[in-house]
């Protein structure tokens, strides 16, 4: 079965990072994953997107053509994508940064991470979030794989935040 | 390359399968490959490469040079090459057009080199994020001359890796530059990638003289010889020249004897293994009176069209170009007798689409499907463009 995970919003969000801990963590899976990222010239603040397909065969058109899950972490992103996700997909959005239809998925993903102490994990939480509520990815290899992709020393900071994506839905 | 400096290497590249990016998988295949020495100049989207290659190669005893640009980078490679190593550079559009002078130069002087380029949209700076096919034809014709290379096509984080590691052997065997045309797609991309176990790994290394140094003919041998190579410290005298050079390597610009003589066998060193170095994938062409030839990432999409046609019953086939120079001439103009029909999508205006007609000579239609912009086509667009080149042609 192959899943279309689209992961969109602003550069600096974490968002390519994101899509390749949750392919990493396909791999783990012993799935088949493919990660693409676009993005603009600007490391910061222009536009960011990482597909990331999950699928136990062999997977040969890389991209998403019509997302089972969707998160946007961004108001453009949001404008820009919410009307391509597939019938009965999910739809995340960051509840303080995005006004989005009243069925998405609405969690302060931001918010949770200045509860936290460092707003850049917020990508981290959505991770847990994305994994739990759409269930592409185990728990355990998210876990690994997250720690196989943090800076030393943030080891505990990040598993609290995947632990709060775990819980906050 | 033994098992115990494979294994130090292992270590260095990390489990397997590895979910790494296309650049990163091509400096890991050149790690394998032997390559010892890299220079490059950092260009969007081929600096993972460089990034790689700039913390695996002082671990294996390698060098890394940030070159000034990428003139200098493949003048580098080209002097490494020369004083005995595998070397390798990577680039992008504007890097790879000004690195052909000196790929001529590679050519003329007979010197195993491997160039990655990871194709962005151009002309010039162009879109430097966004994936594009616009150096096909470059790759063959960039440089001024007559002349003949070899390119490969990966369509995959996977053959990235392999193919890296073929570009060196075939670079060591027939002694000319080696190009890798990947692009921001495949080069950015991740996905599972097995690392080759040693005992699947066939590295293949320069032929070096064995006569005495008296008699050592640096540039000698038959129409279509690969002559070994004296590379410098091996104690054999050569003087390496992009000048039309005789079997000695004197300079002999006026003979048009010796540039003959020199240029054809150049070229037919090459041509003359044309049909071993035929590299295509085959799918569904088994009774097919469509097909679609594509390259790179665009033959994924492609794949996924040809399915999606067969699934409606039309009788759709697939081939892939991995090896792109020298051009799959004989196979296309067969295949060309076969279907009535074959479409050539392709990130540019209008590149392989050339010798692809050139190949079939009229004996079917031959339509393109350009696509520029950043964006690679869709299953939808290519499956479309199919079905209007069958109704076109029953017309």
């Amino acid at each position: 079965m192959r899943t279309e995970i689209q992961l969109a919003g602003f550069g600096g969000q974490g968002i390519v990072l994101s899509g390749l801990i949750l392919g990493e963590a396909a791999i783990l899976d012993g799935l088949n994953a493919v990660q693409t990222q676009s993005y603009g010239p600007e490391s910061r603040g222009g536009a960011a997107r990482s597909d990331v397909i999950i699928s136990n065969m062999g997977i040969d058109y890389p991209k998403v053509v019509s997302p089972n899950v969707l998160v946007t972490l961004s108001q453009p992103a949001y404008d820009k994508y919410h009307s391509l996700i597939s019938e009965k997909g999910l739809l995340i959005v960051d509840a303080d940064l995005v006004e989005s239809e009243a069925s998405a998925l609405r969690v302060p993903f931001s918010k949770l991470a200045d509860e936290l102490g460092r707003r850049i994990v917020a990508n981290v939480i959505m991770l847990g979030t994305l994994a739990k509520v759409s269930e592409c990815v185990s728990r355990e290899s998210l876990e690994r794989a997250v720690l196989r992709n943090i800076p030393k020393g943030t080891e505990e900071l990040n598993l609290k935040a995947l632990a709060a994506g775990f819980g906050s839905s | 390359m033994d098992e115990r400096e494979y294994a130090a290497i292992r270590k260095l590249l990390g489990e397997s399968p590895a979910f790494i990016q296309g650049d990163v998988a091509c400096a890991y295949g050149a790690v394998l490959a032997g390559c010892r020495f890299f220079a490059g100049y950092p260009i969007t989207p081929a600096t993972e490469t460089s990034e790689s290659m700039a913390s695996l190669m002082p671990r294996v005893g390698g060098t890394y040079i940030q070159m000034e640009d990428e003139i200098a980078s493949i003048a580098a490679v080209i002097g490494a090459s020369w004083a005995g190593q595998k070397a390798m550079t990577t680039t992008s559009g504007p890097g790879f057009s000004l690195m052909q002078e000196n790929i001529g130069y590679a050519c003329m002087t007979e010197t195993p080199c491997v160039i990655v380029d990871v194709q962005r949209s151009g002309p010039s700076t162009g879109q430097p994020t966004e994936p594009a096919q616009g150096d096909m034809m470059q790759s063959r014709w960039g440089s001024h001359g007559d002349y003949e290379l070899i390119a490969l096509v990966p369509h995959s984080v996977q053959e990235c890796l392999d193919l890296v590691i073929e570009a060196f052997n075939l670079a060591e065997r027939f002694r000319v530059p080696v190009i890798v045309l990947t692009d921001a797609e495949v080069g950015h991309m991740r996905e599972k990638t097995v690392i080759p176990e040693f005992k699947d790994l066939h590295l293949v290394e320069r032929e070096r003289p064995t006569v005495p140094r008296e008699s050592y003919v640096p540039f000698g041998g038959g129409a279509a010889a690969v002559p070994p190579m004296g590379f410098f410290g091996l104690g054999y005298r050569t003087y390496v020249t992009g000048l039309t050079h005789t079997e000695k390597g004197l300079p002999a610009t006026s003979s048009a004897a010796e540039h003959t003589k020199l240029v054809s066998r150049l070229c037919e060193k090459i041509r003359q293994a044309s049909d071993a170095l035929v590299k295509v994938e085959e799918r569904y062409l088994d009774g097919a009176e469509y097909a679609v030839v594509s390259y790179g990432v665009t033959s994924r999409v492609a794949l996924n069209a040809v399915r999606l046609l067969r699934r409606r019953k039309k009788k759709v086939g697939y081939l892939r170009l991995i090896g792109l120079w020298p051009f799959p001439e004989a196979r296309l103009a067969q295949l060309g007798k076969q279907v009535k029909g074959l479409l050539v999508p392709e990130m540019n205006l209008g590149q392989i689409v050339h010798p692809v007609r050139e190949a079939v000579a009229g004996k079917c239609r031959v339509a393109q499907l350009p696509k520029i912009g950043g964006a690679i086509h869709t299953p939808a667009e290519i499956a479309e463009a199919v079905d209007k080149l069958m109704t076109g042609s029953r017309r």
